[in-house]
């Protein structure tokens, strides 16, 4: 259970926890940490974009 | 030093020096940023990368994205090794180091309670999908919408296709039940193997490429002593699940169980 035998994570995976998990702190940043969750959403369209083929369930959810 | 300073963690000071070949965001090596018991692992990032405009152009820029991710995973897994870290937000960005000097003093307790919760835990994930069936594929199932003269030979009147079309719905809407009720025992069994959890939104296959519909996307803070115990829990159920697919990823630094805020 090293991280060498780790094959590699998947980026959807790893988005999860960086954009939606992680200490959140305000104060001095240069960018508002909030704003930064705004980017699965524009994820999401860039994928759909590149992808017209495959239905996209997020339209269900809306 | 000049620049601005990612923050990728906060930890308890372990004593052991980060690998020297260890490269973070932006290619730069991090290092330790000491505040009483608390130890910031930061990185020198350029304005012009970093600062509030770029930053945010950037994080719509997948390719960016993605390796800035990758950047900051593989200092959190350096530091998993030798400690139990408390990741921080993907970009957390400040001007210079008295910035998170004054973040870490005036967060001190907070970190320090987290940190001590956090101790010797670390983070699997677990999820659940519903493999796809031929029966969803339209050209399949003659969906309506194939229109005049495309209906299927076999659907001889209008009644039998109405029927037809029912007993797939009601097929469908079964098999939707029992992947639900599986995904839900499942994560009650994990949830006992674990501290904490977490329910992620079930991720898109669009934008995760895996096959078939995720219906349960999980974490659990596990503590590594027990983490043989639960990867071997998971392994046993996803025996005998037909139609289903179980999926484990880990172990990962806590990073869905932070705050209060998770």
């Amino acid at each position: 259970m090293t991280v060498v035998e780790r094959r590699e994570v998947a980026l959807v995976d790893l988005l999860d926890r960086l954009l939606a998990g992680g200490v959140v702190i305000t104060g001095d940043l240069t960018l508002r940490i909030a704003d930064v969750d705004l980017v699965r959403i524009d994820l999401n369209a860039l994928i759909s974009s590149v992808n017209e083929n495959v239905p996209a369930p997020w339209e269900e959810m809306l | 030093m000049s620049g601005l300073r990612y923050v990728y963690a906060v930890c308890r000071p372990f004593g052991t020096p980060l690998p020297a070949q260890l490269s973070g965001v932006a290619g730069v090596p991090p290092k330790q940023l000491v505040h009483h018991d608390l130890v910031a692992v930061v990185g020198q990032v350029p304005e012009e990368d970093f600062s509030e405009e770029p930053l945010r152009a950037h994080l719509e820029d997948l390719d960016w994205l993605g390796a800035t991710a990758r950047a900051h995973q593989n200092v959190i897994d350096a530091l998993t090794v030798v400690t139990s870290p408390l990741p921080l937000r993907l970009a957390t960005v400040f001007r210079d180091d008295s910035g998170v000097r004054t973040m870490m003093e005036e967060r001190e307790e907070t970190f320090l309670r987290t940190l001590d919760r956090l101790d010797g835990r670390v983070e699997w994930g677990v999820k659940v999908y519903s493999e796809p069936r031929d029966t969803e594929n339209p050209q399949a199932s003659g969906a309506p919408g194939d229109g005049p003269g495309s209906s299927p030979a076999k659907a001889a009147s209008g009644r039998d296709y109405l029927r037809r079309r029912r007993d797939q719905r009601k097929e469908s809407e079964e098999r939707w039940e029992r992947a639900e009720e599986f995904a839900r025992r499942l994560h009650e069994s994990l949830s006992e193997g674990a501290e904490d959890t977490r329910i992620h939104a079930p991720q898109d296959s669009a934008l995760s490429g895996a096959p078939g519909r995720n219906i349960l996307n999980a974490a659990y803070l596990v503590p590594r002593t027990e983490s043989e115990a639960f990867v071997e829990l998971v392994d046993r159920t996803k025996d005998d699940t037909p139609g289903l697919r179980v999926e484990l990823t880990g172990p990962w630094a806590a990073y869905s169980f932070t705050g209060e805020d998770a």
